[in-house]
């Protein structure tokens, strides 16, 4: 199928044969070229080539990243700060690592632009606790950069000097939050701030103005000044400009990582076509489309309404399969492109262990500041844990969505949304598997079914 | 308390339905409070930064709608109003700051939805041991659960398992299981005793409150974090299970410790004090007061409490040792040694007793080190007292040299002390040997040993008076507990040696405004709680001690001009 083919702009060279993430492979492949006529550009044109490239960041929020930058506060006559979001913790996720580790002079790259452009003197990559091979490789990364002009001191020969140091995160979810990140960048305990008034583009880092971006965000942003924003804008579909990674795990023939342009595939396609279709035998059940915390599709299930197509509005009547793979998309039907982490559940996933398992994540996760997250997450767990141990209850599911609901929208940071969502959507849509848990708890064990252990 | 703002920093908001004028910059649990519509909150304190994680603050907010191209204003047509846009999701309210036009619901069904969903959060893992625990009777949590607590639990689960009996230093206990994790007592910690040595360990619903390895929360503010936790995670060891704070009464107070004059709850029942807490004033001690403060009621019942009259160390009646004194200074050569700790009536008695014996008044300083927050270097807390009342005229020393020279010198036969240990002030035994003291105290010493005439007085927690704190700041305190028997309320003793007709503190009162000129127009009865300031100029040339406290400044000794 040609409207099937990749279009590999951010993982061009992953998986490359005789690729390598030493500086000279990359200049080779025409590395750092970008930096080098961006340097000598105006850093409004540069903000401007991003904002017209409609560029929404990957991270999960899917904010326009023009507009971010925009919000930053430049008048203050503080230092600004760009901090790469590289604490890629989302469970399904895992697009930025292939990046650091086989490709991180394009993040670096991308890192220089956007420091330019926002003239920016020191930024950070705030990379995973758990990623120690990536941090080193990156650390490599830049000291080679800096040794070829590229990073530190009059880049490139211009008198503008920037640098960025790595900081190895301090292993939690909640890192990934950028106020968290920033207050674990401080040396504090990653404790989300309240905003307002701490919005990171006016009292970020240090009380400075900060720019937070995810990685392949800073990538994409790579390739805008390399071809402009408008000609950028042209991939995807509009709103939903770029390509997107998706990282399929789970029940699939051939999970793993595939780049396409966004809004230009459907979730069957992905599925089938792409990752080979269910394993033998079995059938998809559910499939959760940006990440464990974005609200899980049942298959089976119609989405209808009216979208906007150019300027006309017109009826859709979806299947999951059916759901374009982009960020307003995937918004229509109740769910969110979040981080791009797809996972894929068939027939032989039993829903209550399938929210066990999130929720011990979530109230693992939970910095515990704030009381709904803190306890919610908790309680959640707890009943979902008691359920799989046998305990199960026929109320149980009512209660679940009942804490569920007390949670989201009423916390410091998104954590409340992300550790509510599973649970909301779970049992709104697998309500009888939740009632009828208890039961077929109780029911005797088949004939055919495997010993594990 | 919100200081009275000019009209230009004032914005107009809509509580509730009703408009009120506040200023600039108020949060909105602040704001509310102003028309008593109380907005619940644990982790918000006046006095330290917001964080806002408690979320029970959670309110609803609304800007009114403008038309975004022209900015006129958008109308209802069903009211003839502005509109509303109402923000979908809820905000808090500690951490939002008015602003104009702003419209608050604090009581819509989305809000108690909020306020219900955290009160219930709050409890699941909440031991619920109200029965056996100290903050009941004054709990944030079990207040606000009859408010909006659901009367029974849906948690069916385990509760968390935390540690129950933590000593964080020598005088604060905690029951981690308790703490809700607002994190108030971190802050304050941090922010006003400067010793950050409180925070969180673990994550999530088992994060824990304790000290950092290897430190301890000793500092002298160490109980304030008690008085504001709002739920019974960190108690008092002095008044664990003590006693139920309901049974017990409040008398405002002064904490006389030093010249700070911060400002006092004494918590006392059937004659016996059982704790001291701080009084909010925010222009004195803000919600704050140190910990040396609290234990002064613990010299109320001390074994060396005088409370025998005594006249030639034989036990006597008031009225025959008063008798026995008068004599004394008959004989001429008196001298009249005042106190910078009594209140400003007794003073005002000091120096009617002075005249009345042409005797000349000393004085006693006490100077320590100043911790630069509400213990200051002046450890008398009515020094200016009794230079507002001419008790005397310069400050004070910290021995008796001159008083010391006058008996060597046989001028003086028989010395007046108001609570003074002469001894400790640098008399000698000789010297006592040579004199006649007449001793007003409370407590045994050297002086009141040597003394001719013993009259046993009462404690600051026994009487009413006033004093008058180094800002200039005339404040005053009431008694809290009965004095025990044979101790005299020192205003009337004073008055009687003085030969003043004056039988209680509203006729001493009526005598000082006569005859006082920076008192004129009060009485005991007319002074508020928070104090009255009093016209410092007078005493501008004077080198006082004092270094900086908060909410004092000290200005540097005018030279005085004549």
């Amino acid at each position: 199928m040609a409207d099937l083919e990749q279009r590999r702009i951010i993982f061009k060279h992953i998986d490359e044969p005789g690729y390598s993430n030493d500086i000279a492979c990359y200049v080779r492949n025409g590395g750092y070229e970008v930096l080098k006529k961006s340097v000598l550009r105006k850093p409004d044109e540069l903000i401007d080539e991003v904002k017209k490239s409609g560029l929404r960041g990957r991270g999960g929020a899917g904010f326009p990243c023009g507009v971010k930058w925009g919000l930053v506060d430049r008048k203050s006559g503080k230092p600004i700060y760009l901090i790469v979001n590289a604490d890629e913790s989302e469970p399904g996720t895992f697009k930025d690592r292939y990046i650091m580790h086989q490709d991180p002079h394009q993040l670096i790259e991308g890192t220089m632009i956007s420091c330019f452009a926002n003239n920016v003197k020191q930024a950070y990559i705030y990379i995973r606790g758990e990623m120690p091979h990536g941090a080193r490789i990156l650390e490599k990364a830049l000291a080679e950069a800096r040794a070829a002009g590229f990073v530190g001191k009059n880049i490139c020969g211009t008198t503008y000097s920037c640098d960025i140091f790595v900081h190895r995160g301090a292993g939690a979810y909640i890192c990934g939050e950028e106020t968290g990140l920033i207050e674990s960048l401080e040396g504090k305990r990653a404790n989300p701030r309240i905003k307002p008034p701490y919005f990171p583009a006016v009292l970020g880092l240090y009380q400075c103005p900060t720019i937070v971006n995810n990685v392949e965000t800073l990538c994409h942003v790579k390739y805008i000044a390399e071809f402009g924003g408008i000609e950028y804008a042209k991939i995807g579909t509009p709103n939903n400009t770029g390509t997107r990674i998706f990282c399929v795990s789970g029940h699939v023939q051939r999970p793993g990582y595939y780049e396409f342009e966004a809004g230009k595939i459907t979730m069957g396609q992905l599925l089938n076509d792409v990752c080979g279709g269910p394993l033998p035998g079995r059938k998809f059940k559910a499939v959760i489309p940006g990440g464990s915390s974005a609200k899980i599709l049942r298959f089976g299930e119609r989405y209808k309404g009216k979208r906007k197509v150019g300027a006309d509005m017109v009826d859709y009547d979806w299947g999951v399969e059916d759901v374009p793979m982009d960020f307003d998309s995937l918004g229509m039907v109740g769910t969110m492109g979040g981080s791009g982490g797809v996972i894929v559940m068939d027939d032989t996933v039993n829903m209550v262990e399938a929210l066990a398992n999130i929720n011990a994540f979530y109230s693992h996760e939970s910095c515990g500041q704030c009381t709904p997250c803190r306890e919610g997450s908790l309680w959640m767990k707890k009943i979902t844990t008691r359920m799989v141990h046998g305990n199960a209850r026929s109320e149980d599911a009512a209660l679940l969505k009942s804490v569920a609901d007390q949670i989201p929208g009423r916390t410091i940071c998104a954590f409340g949304e992300a550790c509510s969502w599973p649970t909301q959507s779970f049992i709104a849509k697998f309500g009888d598997e939740f009632k009828n848990y208890p039961e077929s708890k109780k029911a005797v064990k088949p004939a055919e079914a495997q010993t594990l252990i | 308390m919100i200081q009275p703002a000019k009209p230009a920093d004032l914005v107009t908001v809509n509580i509730d339905g009703k408009d009120i004028a506040v200023p600039k910059g108020t949060n909105v649990i602040e704001a509310a409070r102003l028309i008593n519509v109380d907005i619940p909150h644990y982790c918000y304190h006046p006095k330290l930064t917001i964080v806002g994680n408690c979320r029970m603050c959670l309110i609803e907010m609304g800007m009114p709608a403008v038309d975004p191209a022209t900015k006129a204003p958008i109308m209802d047509p069903a009211t003839g109003k502005q509109k509303i846009n109402w923000i979908p999701r809820p905000q808090i309210g500690c951490g939002t700051n008015v602003s104009s036009g702003l419209h608050i619901r604090t009581q819509s069904p989305m809000v108690k939805d909020c306020r219900e969903g955290v009160m219930e959060f709050l409890l699941i893992n909440h031991p619920l041991d109200c029965p056996i625990c100290d903050q009941a009777g004054e709990c944030k949590l079990q207040e606000q659960s009859t408010g909006y607590g659901r009367g029974y639990s849906r948690f069916v689960e385990q509760k968390n398992v935390k540690p129950k009996r933590t000593q964080l230093g020598p005088r604060v206990t905690l029951d981690d299981e308790r703490c809700i994790l607002c994190s108030r007592c971190i802050r304050f910690s941090k922010e006003i005793a400067k010793d950050d040595v409180l925070g969180f360990i673990d994550r999530g619903s088992y994060s824990t409150l304790t000290c950092y390895p290897g430190k301890t929360l000793a500092n002298n503010y160490s109980l304030n974090t008690v008085d504001i936790c709002p739920v019974g995670a960190l108690t008092s060891t002095d008044f664990r299970f003590k006693m139920r704070v309901w049974f017990l009464k409040q008398t405002n107070s002064i904490d006389t410790e030093s010249s700070v004059g911060a400002n006092t709850v004494v918590w006392s029942r059937e004659g016996a004090i059982y704790r001291i807490t701080p009084r909010r004033n925010d222009d004195v001690n803000d919600t704050w007061m140190a910990d040396s403060g609290r234990e002064l009621f613990k010299s109320v019942k001390s074994a060396d409490r005088l409370t025998a009259v005594k006249v030639n160390s034989a036990d006597s009646a008031l009225d025959i040792a008063i008798n026995a004194a008068t004599q004394l200074f008959k004989e001429g050569g008196a001298a009249v040694v005042g106190s910078g700790r009594s209140s400003v009536e007794e003073q005002f008695l000091t120096k009617k007793l002075a005249d009345a014996l042409k005797a000349s008044v000393s004085l006693v300083s006490r100077v320590g080190e100043g911790d630069k927050l509400l213990v200051s270097a002046d450890r008398n807390p009515n020094v200016r007292g009794a230079l507002v009342t001419g008790l005397i005229k310069s400050l004070p020393s910290q021995k008796l040299t001159d008083l010391a020279a006058a008996i060597d010198a046989g001028k003086i036969k028989a010395v007046v002390s108001v609570g003074e240990d002469l001894a400790a002030a640098g008399l000698s035994a000789a010297q006592l040997a040579k004199i006649s003291i007449v001793y007003l105290g409370t407590h045994a010493n050297a002086t009141s040993v040597a003394a001719k005439v013993v009259i046993p007085t009462q404690s600051v927690f026994e009487k009413n008076g006033t004093l008058v704190n180094q800002q200039f700041r005339i404040q005053k305190f009431a008694r809290a507990v009965p004095a025990p028997a044979g101790a005299t309320d020192d205003t009337v003793v004073l008055a009687k040696l003085a030969g003043v007709a004056a039988t209680d503190i509203a006729s001493v009162w009526k005598l000082i405004a006569a005859e006082v000129p920076a008192l004129t127009t009060m009485s005991y009865a007319n002074i508020p709680e928070t104090g009255l300031l009093l016209d410092a100029t007078p005493f501008a040339a004077l080198p006082f001690v004092e270094g900086e406290t908060l909410h004092y400044k000290p200005t540097a000794p005018v030279a005085a001009t004549a």
